[in-house]
């Protein structure tokens, strides 16, 4: 039988192809293998390539973009209360978080402030949003290693915090509930009961997930002694929230900067660990959601009345100046530089999210690990592909 | 069916005789793996995830296998274009095989068996290493990165956890002091444990130790977490299972679980005593019917096990994995046989 | 009532601000005294918010050292981010085709440009900021650095060889700004594709989306009924009918 002439370039296509992998196995640097874009393990669509020798990376590279929306072009052609909307969608699991550096840049520059209640409210909001977007992690955290069963317990539990959010704000994804001067709406009755039972539950999670992962040997040999980060190469690389305070660097801008948060007026406890590996980033985050839990619990307690909006005009025009405010997101630290020429909308908003920093150390750190360690590090440093790509 | 025929009331022919075999291993391959499937997959996982799992085919979702099936029969046969094809082709069948050869030895009655083996335990063990060459050409031919990775990693681990289960064997084989798995139910049946003689002697007791290894080393031989390398869900998207779909994925996956059911059938034979209850009579008729209901029951009771390990546990890495085979396992069951051998000498 | 809650509050953290302006003024100002030091003549400009940040701006060619004397002097280790700002306004203000394109001034290249604080004289800006998380004396050291850079000439050294993180952001800005980086191991694209051509975050590169639909900026607002019709809304200057400006 004859071949038609497709099938022979197809005959010629496929020995070529078999040819090439044979050379790539033979050369030093090895078998070339795209992690990514689509993939299970990256949250998104990030993109790794690695060079293996055998199962280890001899090179790797992270090519981010696949999702770059071109925020800070976005923004230059809306309005301050605009921008909020878009800015939800940086970080959407912890959505509420990122509205709040950039809602506190605008009253700094027009040298506003919200009133106590409305601080207070933000700063739940905030924490609550926090719990929302960890909880997830933990239960994906087994998920990339294997253990199917914590992600349904962490979605479980994940979706009644997300019901008290979408009981105040009205979205459970994305809220737009801060204001310049304050926030939209007040509390509907009966929440703070609500949120505190919910808390309650998000406690009873963060211990069996200690028992079910964190307690587990599997787990242990897992991430002990993966991905180390030095404490000075990270800090150089811009590594921020759990992933730096995991290796041992006491750093929380809740406690260390003054954004305009409510944290001062609680009681909480900043966790870090000294290993610096897998294990310490995520152990530090299951403390830290178990802290956002009890910060909840005591702002709830100590509300204070009055109004939620400071007396603000109704079409904002924000004085000429330049701020940048940072807060510790749940992913990291995230801040707006907000450069405003007394328009209705802002010049020029720099938009430094915590996983771009935390993903551009992945080329120094991915080198000559295992290809399951990869995927490891991966989970422990956690980002968002909408935090890298904005 | 004997090969004399002698205990069913007609003759038949030989050809009668094979085509009622080749219905009987099918239906002894498929309702184990249906049932695991049915009541582990999509019932005990779900309500171990605090869900409920398939309920809209069928009542309570029983149905749903049958639904699936038809899914997967229905789809279209890809082959990456770059694929081997005959090899692509073969692998899946490679696998499924292997599952047949493992089920033929195994006893359901005294006289409901397809094959009585002289090395029945010997068979078992060769044929089961039949399905590391199928997922090797599995991750060969699909001309796919993960899936290479995938199979590679399967035949190291695949190779490595052979040896344990073999050592682990060996301890039931030393005490029973045959090879043949009909006579190895028969010693447990009659058997005695140090002189108490109500319950038989299932081997479980007293090879505890080879029990558990045989249980470690079936779960790594099943590729089921924690020892899920070649298939990595999050690493490799499915590892050597990557570029399958339609039919050729279903017989993978009936092939994962027909395995699971037939090394649990094997587990049941050799350590809680296979198709017998202990103080039933031994050659009774009726035990032929009634055998294999108890050897479902038993290789439920091991698929238990074997499941709920793996919706538990993380997965280990491939280097640990190794560890855990070469510097644990093995010294382990070595040990195991040693003690047997100084005990049965001694009663 | 609420008033008084108010006034509790606003009175302690004034007071508290107050006593944190002065001393972190001097703390700011010690910093820039260092920094001063450190590099003499190439301290161009510099802004304090009291309480908030230190600005300075160093001159082009002392970048490089101006990061070295921050992180080697003021033990700014941490590195968060590093960026540039376009200070030419947009020339198609905010793409909005109403009549009345609130609050923006009409386009004048000749103009000269108005910059941020700490001053600086040309379109291009770079900025970085760095810290020190270990709080020697009990405060974190910030600093944002600035550098002007002629538009005939947009380079500036890389700061790779000091802060790792570098990286990414210098291949960011050089795709969205244009800046090109001595000493960086790598300049490629970061977020866009291979064969993109422009640099998107420049002001003179238009955002394609509002050209293509421009943006209604002022929406027909249909009155209550049984209210008369109301004037134009072109007429009036003072903007009240801009759609998105409500504080709700």
């Amino acid at each position: 039988m004859t071949l038609t002439e497709r099938q022979q370039r197809a005959y010629v296509d496929a020995q070529a192809a078999d040819a090439r992998v044979n050379v790539e196995l033979e050369t030093e640097e090895g078998m070339t293998l795209n992690i990514g874009p689509q993939h299970p393990a990256t949250h998104g669509t990030l993109r790794v390539v690695a060079k293996l020798d055998g199962e280890q990376v001899v090179w790797a590279d992270v090519v981010p973009g696949y999702m770059h929306r071109g925020y800070e072009k976005l923004v230059e052609v809306r309005t301050f209360p605009q921008v909020t909307t878009l800015i939800n969608r940086i970080d959407w699991l912890g959505s509420f978080a990122n509205e709040v550096p950039f809602v506190l840049a605008a009253e700094r520059l027009m040298e506003i402030e919200a009133p106590a209640r409305a601080t207070y409210i933000r700063t739940i909001l905030f924490e609550m949003a926090r719990v929302a977007n960890i909880v997830l992690f933990l239960g994906d955290l087994g998920a990339q290693l294997g253990a199917v069963t914590p992600v349904f317990y962490a979605f479980r539990d994940r979706e009644h915090v997300l019901d008290q959010i979408e009981a105040v704000t009205g979205g459970r994804f994305h809220p737009n509930f801060d204001r310049i001067g304050g926030i939209k709406d007040d509390l509907p009755k009966g929440w703070i009961a609500d949120t505190k039972a919910v808390m309650a539950r998000v406690r009873d999670f963060c211990d069996q997930v200690e028992t079910l992962l964190f307690g587990n040997e599997i787990f242990e040999t897992r991430t002990r002694g993966i991905g180390v980060v030095p404490a000075e190469v990270g800090l150089s690389y811009g590594l921020t929230g759990a992933n730096i305070r995991g290796s041992g660097v006491d750093w929380d801008l809740r406690r260390d900067a003054n954004p305009g948060l409510a944290h001062d007026q609680v009681d909480w406890k900043v966790w870090t660990h000294p290993d610096g590996d897998s294990f310490a980033r995520c152990w530090v985050r299951l403390q830290e959601t178990r802290e956002a839990t009890k910060i909840v619990d005591q702002l709830c307690d100590g509300l204070p009345g009055g109004p939620i909006m400071a007396k603000v005009p109704r079409i904002i025009k924000v004085p000429e100046g330049e701020a940048y405010v940072e807060t510790d997101n749940p992913l990291g630290a995230m801040g707006y530089y907000v450069v405003s020429k007394g328009d209705l909308g802002p010049f020029r908003v720099k938009i430094r999210s915590a996983s771009f920093s935390n993903v551009s150390i992945l080329p120094w750190l991915l080198r000559g690990v295992y290809v399951p360690d990869i995927i490891t590090i991966l989970a422990s440093l956690y980002f968002i592909l909408g935090d890298i790509d904005r | 069916m004997t090969a004399t025929a002698g205990t069913l009331a007609i003759e038949l022919a030989y050809w009668q005789q094979t085509v009622l075999r080749t219905v009987g291993v099918l239906v002894a391959v498929l309702i184990p793996a249906g049932t695991l499937v049915y009541v582990f997959l999509f019932k005990m996982m779900s309500f171990m995830q605090s869900r409920l799992g398939p309920m809209e085919a069928g009542p309570y979702g029983s149905m749903q296998l049958l639904a699936e099936v038809g899914k997967w029969i229905q789809k279209e046969d890809i082959v990456p274009w770059r694929a081997d094809r005959k090899l692509f082709a073969m692998a899946p069948y490679v696998v499924v095989a292997s599952v047949f050869l493992i089920l033929l030895a195994v006893p359901f009655g005294p006289d409901a068996w397809f094959a009585d083996l002289d090395v029945g335990v010997f068979w078992v063990l060769a044929v089961s290493s039949i399905s590391v060459l199928g997922i090797l050409i599995a991750g060969w031919a699909s001309a796919n990165k993960y899936s290479l990775l995938g199979g590679l990693r399967a035949a190291g681990q695949l190779i490595a956890y052979e040896l344990p289960m073999v050592l682990a064997v060996m301890g039931v084989v030393i005490q029973a002091g045959t090879l043949n798995l009909q006579q190895i139910v028969a010693a447990q049946h009659s058997g005695e444990i140090f002189g108490f003689g109500g319950i038989g002697n299932p081997y479980i007791f007293t090879q505890i130790l080879g029990f558990l290894i045989f249980l470690v080393a079936t779960q790594a031989e099943l590729t089921q977490a924690p020892f899920d390398m070649p298939v990595a869900e999050s690493e490799l998207v499915s590892g050597y299972m990557t570029e399958y779909s339609g039919m050729r994925f279903l017989l993978f996956f009936i092939a994962e679980f027909a395995s699971a059911g037939a090394f649990a059938a094997v587990a049941a034979t050799l350590f809680l005593g296979g198709w017998s209850i202990p103080w039933v009579d031994l050659d009774a008729d009726y035990m032929n019917v009634i055998g294999p209901v108890v050897l479902l029951t038993k290789m439920m009771l091991v698929a238990f096990l074997v499941f709920w390990a793996r919706f538990t546990y993380p997965r280990f890495r491939e280097d640990q994995l190794q560890q855990l085979a070469w510097k644990i396992l093995i010294p382990l069951s070595l040990v195991n046989i040693l003690a047997t051998m100084a005990l049965k000498v001694m009663f | 009532m609420s008033d008084a809650t108010g006034t509790t509050t606003d009175a302690t953290t004034t007071e508290a601000q107050d006593a944190q302006d002065t001393e972190t003024d001097e703390l700011r100002q010690g910093w820039l005294d260092t920094l001063s030091e450190a590099l003499g003549d190439a301290v161009i400009g510099s802004h304090i918010a009291p309480g908030r940040t230190l600005w300075v701006r160093v001159a082009r060619d002392a970048w490089f050292d101006a990061a070295e004397a921050a992180k080697g002097r003021l033990g700014c280790t941490f590195f968060d981010f590093l960026s540039a700002i376009d200070w030419m306004p947009s020339p198609w203000g905010r793409y909005e085709y109403s009549a009345v394109d609130v609050g923006i001034k009409p386009f004048d290249p000749t103009a000269p440009l108005a910059t941020g604080v700490a001053g600086g004289d040309t379109r291009f800006q770079l900025f970085c900021r760095v810290v020190n998380v270990r709080k020697p004396d009990g405060h974190p050291v910030e600093v944002i650095l600035k550098a002007d850079l002629p538009d005939e000439d947009l380079r500036a050294r890389s700061l790779v060889p000091l802060y790792g993180g570098a990286n990414w952001h210098e291949r960011e800005c050089w795709e969205m700004f244009g800046i090109t980086f001595d000493g960086h191991p790598g300049l490629r694209h970061l977020y866009l594709p291979g064969e993109f051509e422009g640099h998107p975050l420049r002001k003179d590169f238009p955002l394609l989306a509002r050209l293509v639909k421009p943006w209604p900026g002022i929406v027909d607002v249909e009155p209550m009924p049984g209210e008369p019709e109301a004037a134009e809304p072109a007429a009036n200057g003072a903007g009240d009918g801009d759609a998105g400006g409500g504080a709700t």
